[in-house]
């Protein structure tokens, strides 16, 4: 840190501890808590899934909170900006909800030492900012099994939004599951270099459709690859939201993000004065990953088996990455009966043996 | 018909529907710059299309209506952008980003009762024996009337432009507004009237996407369509025939891309999200050099604002 | 029947008058929009344009005024010199995301050695990378008579696809774990485009955005250059005339656009935003040319534009917090506030009179 903007730490924090002495006088307030996402929150996917969360909240704790929310922020200045606008609103608890608003966060969070951050799908963490994700590839192995049954021409569609470790993650896990209920499976992986874009995935879709894929799963935030689904007569599975309007086909059921259950846990934390800097990594166990309902289209012994996998990793008697599994080049990665641990998973950046498609560098 | 495992028959067929709202949005504004305006709002009239589209579709229960409706939309949002650069006689470069910019806003504001709401099948044309034809069939006739609509539209463009007497008065206004209006036309009214033309295409594309190729409703689901509409008019050197090559072109590398990749083809995959802007500017530096008229090939008045008590 | 009728020049008055006027529409549409929606209108139009400036903290939010503005002033100021020329430049973001690539890179090559020397290599980087940005369409424009609006337009899209190439492989920090986005430049100190003077948000990128605006002004007013420059826009044919050479104006001028774009990127990368990710550039290359054109193309009104632009992402910032409005008629806010700017604009070049006109 250097010089200049220690004077400017310095300035804030004092504008900061003032708000702080102000807040304890009215200690009987409402708690304030604000929410930032990266998308409109119509988006349908991610940002919406946050915003229900947000909802799940108000729903919670009624008049005991004030929520709020600003859309659409760029991950750059602006989101330090609106960040800093947060706090100075009197807002104690705060949720960034996207992987770039990281160091945004650590910075404004430097600045104000009594107001609670908490940054979604980040790593960095400090005595007032928390961390949180979900373990989205629990929920891919429940799915995954489920293609693995379905698929007649042992061909499954994954439409990739980015090369990152937790789309890496979902790959492999649903790769492993398919293949474990049908050794014969093949996954084709298109990346649509886009987390939303409807055009794009519609033609990511159609393309793995043409390469006779009659299972299809996605990780970018569109309904349309479910219309080209429809079209074709395939299967799909909802993403980030339920996407129930295009059930009982072609969606077959859904991963959902659930914030709301850590969402509400959080405020409660702040209200009980309980609230402490974690790194939260949760799934199907804490609710933080909802499988949406398994539609009529499969078959009920292929639902009951999906299911079951879903108990038994939420119950945590089940890990999706044991071993033995190998890297797709052939290498050694999990000896038989071993696990993966967190740190591996985080830093995902490899196919699983038996996955073909090119992993792009 | 299969090349290095793709099915070249499947890809024509995609590449139809995928270019479709581009090549509707790229003809309608073709009309207007003919005239001689230049409105880069192309992505806001298309927004306001889809949504338009959409709601109208939804609340009607007919998809007809629903794209009769985002043509409107589209043509109400053109008109503004008329009123302001044809009588408001504003810069037609910055009104267009504002139209943009003010047309992603209403959409998302109409759109707040849409979201997650399924529209009304726009189902395919019955062409009976024609779609059983090998080859050409699954190419050209299992498609829905839109896809025809805006191959006929690219024809009656052309005899419009090239054979009809008002075709020859929009160009001439186009060309100079100033001899135009010497010669008696009403300048403005011929603009406003290609704008809303031209409007109502781009909205017809933006239903297209929201009611047939995604379908459903999401903020900013245009995601730079209108752009590449307006890129494409360049492309073509305002001409309505390669409007159609310069659509397709773009939907097709860009269909080819995900099909490659959908194959296991190992390619540098951010590198060709690429291909479909670098092959459009080399295309365009291939067709200016072979007529270096390329520059010379937009309307003379493009852009100009024009005033007649000059 | 209404007329209009030119003026012989553009009125004094109204050039300050409209724009004061544009805003007072504004407000009334505006908060009869938010009115609507449910909001109080009288708060709405006070949270969007009093309390950044006047209201609590404003100390902090006069600050980021300049933030927000200063790359948009930047590049604005060398959009306006090609425009005033005819020659139209419309992928100025493509040509910030290179300039701040090339910055970024020179840094983090250099990472971590300490040295005077890092940062005026990375203000040559930026500025050269959005040069030859710029230069593309100029060259092809030149050789082959491609047509600048859609090459400029048409690199937007490459650059973007760089930019997500570099964030997720060569500019990857290595120590990130595997996730997208560079090292963070504003923690290397020197690399980092810090503030000048705490809490003012006047960093190097606004001081050169002032000085741009400066230099366009002299080249525009006071050098030959600046005389060819609008003779090129005003009457090309008679340029030629004047002893234009049409290729080198050309040049001349996406390069300048080009350059300036690229150092607003570098400025920006390794200050505000601090780290290469696939989406830091929020749209400033497209902003930067409506605030060209609300500025009328002239420095001190880029100036004004800039920092309004910037109040109402600020202050619609705030609306949402605090009103709870949607991002989306904070958008529609700002597309009639431009509507209204650009109609009115009328009333500075023309005078309106019942009536057949005379002449």
């Amino acid at each position: 840190m250097n010089r200049r903007s220690f004077m400017t730490t310095t300035a804030i924090t004092a504008a900061a501890l003032s708000l702080g002495l102000g807040r304890a006088a009215w200690a009987a307030d409402p708690l304030k808590v604000a929410f930032m996402y990266v998308g409109p929150v119509g988006d349908m996917g991610w940002s919406f899934q946050h915003d229900q969360g947000r909802q799940a909240v108000e729903a919670a704790f009624g008049d005991k909170v004030i929520t709020s929310y600003v859309e659409n922020v760029p991950e750059g200045p602006d989101a330090e900006r609106v960040l800093t606008q947060m706090a100075l609103a009197g807002n104690q608890l705060i949720f960034a909800t996207s992987f770039g608003y990281m160091d945004a966060v650590m910075n404004v969070a430097a600045k104000f030492p009594n107001v609670r951050f908490e940054h979604a799908t980040g790593y960095k963490r400090a005595d007032n900012v928390s961390t949180y994700d979900a373990r989205f590839y629990e929920g891919r192995a429940v799915i995954g099994t489920i293609a693995g049954r379905m698929t007649k021409t042992n061909k499954i569609g994954y439409i990739g939004s980015f090369p990152i470790p937790e789309v890496v993650q979902g790959i492999n896990s649903a790769f492993i599951h398919a293949r474990k209920v049908n050794p014969a499976v093949e996954m084709k992986v298109v990346w649509a270099y886009t987390w939303f874009d409807p055009a794009k995935e519609a033609d990511a879709a159609a393309a793995l459709i043409a390469e006779g894929v009659d299972v299809l799963m996605q990780h970018t935030d569109s309904t349309a690859p479910q219309a080209k689904a429809q079209e074709a007569g395939i299967y799909t599975f909802g993403q980030a939201s339920d996407m129930g309007a295009f059930a009982p086909a072609p969606r077959i059921s859904s991963i959902i993000d659930n914030w709301g259950p850590y969402y509400v846990a959080r405020v409660g934390a702040m209200l009980d004065g309980s609230w402490a800097s974690n790194g939260s990594w949760e799934g199907i166990g804490a609710g933080a990953v909802g499988i949406g309902e398994i539609s009529d289209a499969v078959p009920a012994e292929v639902k009951a088996e999906a299911l079951a996998l879903a108990a038994a990793i939420g119950a945590g008697t089940y890990h999706p990455f044991t071993g033995p599994l190998n890297k797709a080049d052939g290498s050694a990665w999990l000896a038989a009966g071993q696990v993966a641990d967190d740190g591996m998973l985080s830093g995902l950046n490899f196919f699983v043996e038996g996955i073909t498609a090119q992993m792009p560098q | 018909m299969t090349l290095g495992g793709i099915d070249l028959v499947a890809l024509m067929a995609m590449l139809m529907v995928a270019s479709t709202p581009i090549l509707l949005a790229a003809t309608g504004e073709l009309i207007a710059e003919k005239a001689g305006v230049l409105n880069l709002g192309v992505e806001g009239m298309m927004i306001m299309g889809a949504i338009g589209g959409f709601a109208g579709a939804v609340m009607t229960g007919s998809p007809a209506l629903g794209f009769l409706a985002g043509a409107g939309a589209g043509a109400a949002m053109a008109l503004v952008f008329g009123f302001l650069t044809q009588v408001l006689l504003s810069n037609q470069v910055a009104t267009g980003l504002a139209l943009t910019l003010f047309g992603m806003g209403l959409s998302a504001l109409i759109g707040k009762g849409f979201e997650g709401v399924r529209p009304p099948a726009t189902g395919k044309l019955d062409l009976g024996g024609l779609a059983d034809l090998p080859v050409l069939g699954p190419v050209l006739f299992r498609h829905d009337w839109v896809v025809y609509l805006s191959l006929a539209l690219i024809v009656a463009v052309w005899l419009f432009l090239h054979l009809s007497r008002a075709g020859l008065i929009l160009r001439a206004v186009g060309e100079n507004h100033d001899a135009a209006h010497a010669l008696g036309y009403r300048v403005v009214m011929v603009r406003l009237a290609a704008l809303a033309f031209g409007g109502a295409l781009a909205g017809l594309g933006g239903a297209y996407l929201s009611l047939v190729r995604v379908p459903q409703w999401t903020e900013g689901m245009t995601a730079g369509a209108g752009w590449i509409a307006l890129a494409i008019v360049v492309f073509a050197s305002w001409r309505i025939e390669r409007v159609l090559l310069g659509a397709y072109l773009f939907g097709g590398v860009t269909v080819l891309q995900l099909r490659l990749q959908a194959a296991g083809y190992a390619i540098p995959v951010q590198l060709l999200s690429m291909a479909p802007y670098v092959i459009t500017i080399l295309v365009l530096v291939i067709i200016s050099a072979r007529h270096r008229r390329g520059a010379q090939a937009a309307p003379a008045a493009l852009g100009r604002i024009f005033h007649a008590s000059r | 029947m209404i007329t209009l009728v030119a003026r012989p020049a553009p009125s004094r008055f109204w050039s300050w008058a409209t724009p004061v006027l544009a805003v007072l529409a504004t407000m009334l549409a505006g908060g009869g929009l938010f009115a609507l929606l449910g909001s109080d209108p009288f708060e709405a139009i006070r949270v969007i344009f009093w309390d950044p400036l006047f209201g609590a903290n404003a100390g902090y939010f006069r600050g980021q005024l300049f933030i927000k503005a200063g790359p948009l002033i930047l590049i604005a100021a060398g959009l306006a010199v090609g425009f005033r020329a005819g020659i139209w430049n419309i992928g100025a973001e493509g040509q910030y995301i290179i300039g701040a690539l090339c910055g970024a890179a020179v840094a983090l090559a250099a990472f971590p050695a300490e040295s005077a020397l890092i940062f005026p290599a990375m203000v040559l980087a930026g500025a050269f990378g959005g040069w030859v940005w710029g230069m593309i369409p100029a060259l092809l424009k030149n050789r082959f008579g491609a047509s600048e609006i859609l090459v400029s337009l048409m690199l937007v899209y490459v650059a973007q696809n760089l930019l997500a190439w570099a964030a997720f492989g060569p500019l990857k920090n290595p120590a990130g774990f595997g996730f997208p986005g560079s090292r963070n430049l504003q923690q290397y100190p020197s690399a980092h485009n810090a503030e000048l003077i705490a809490g003012s948000g006047v960093h190097w990128g606004v001081v050169a955005g002032i000085a741009a605006l400066i230099g366009t002004y002299v080249l525009m007013n006071r050098h030959i250059a600046g005389f060819r420059i609008q003779v090129a826009g005003d009457a090309p044919k008679a340029a030629r005339f004047a002893g234009v050479a049409p290729a080198r104006l050309v040049g001349f001028c996406l390069g300048l656009s080009g350059a300036l774009a690229g150092l607003a990127g570098m400025f920006e990368v390794a200050g505000p935003s601090g780290q290469v990710t696939d989406s830091f550039n929020a749209g400033y290359g497209f902003t930067a040319i409506i605030v060209a054109f609300l500025g009328r193309l002239n420095p001190v009104g880029i100036l004004l534009a800039g920092l309004l632009m910037a109040l109402t992402y600020i202050g619609g910032d705030m609306a949402q917090l605090t009103l709870r409005l949607p991002a989306a008629a904070i958008q529609v806010f700002q597309g009639l506030l431009l509507f209204f700017l650009l109609g009115m604009d009328l009333l500075t070049n023309y005078t309106v009179q019942w009536g057949k006109a005379r002449a």
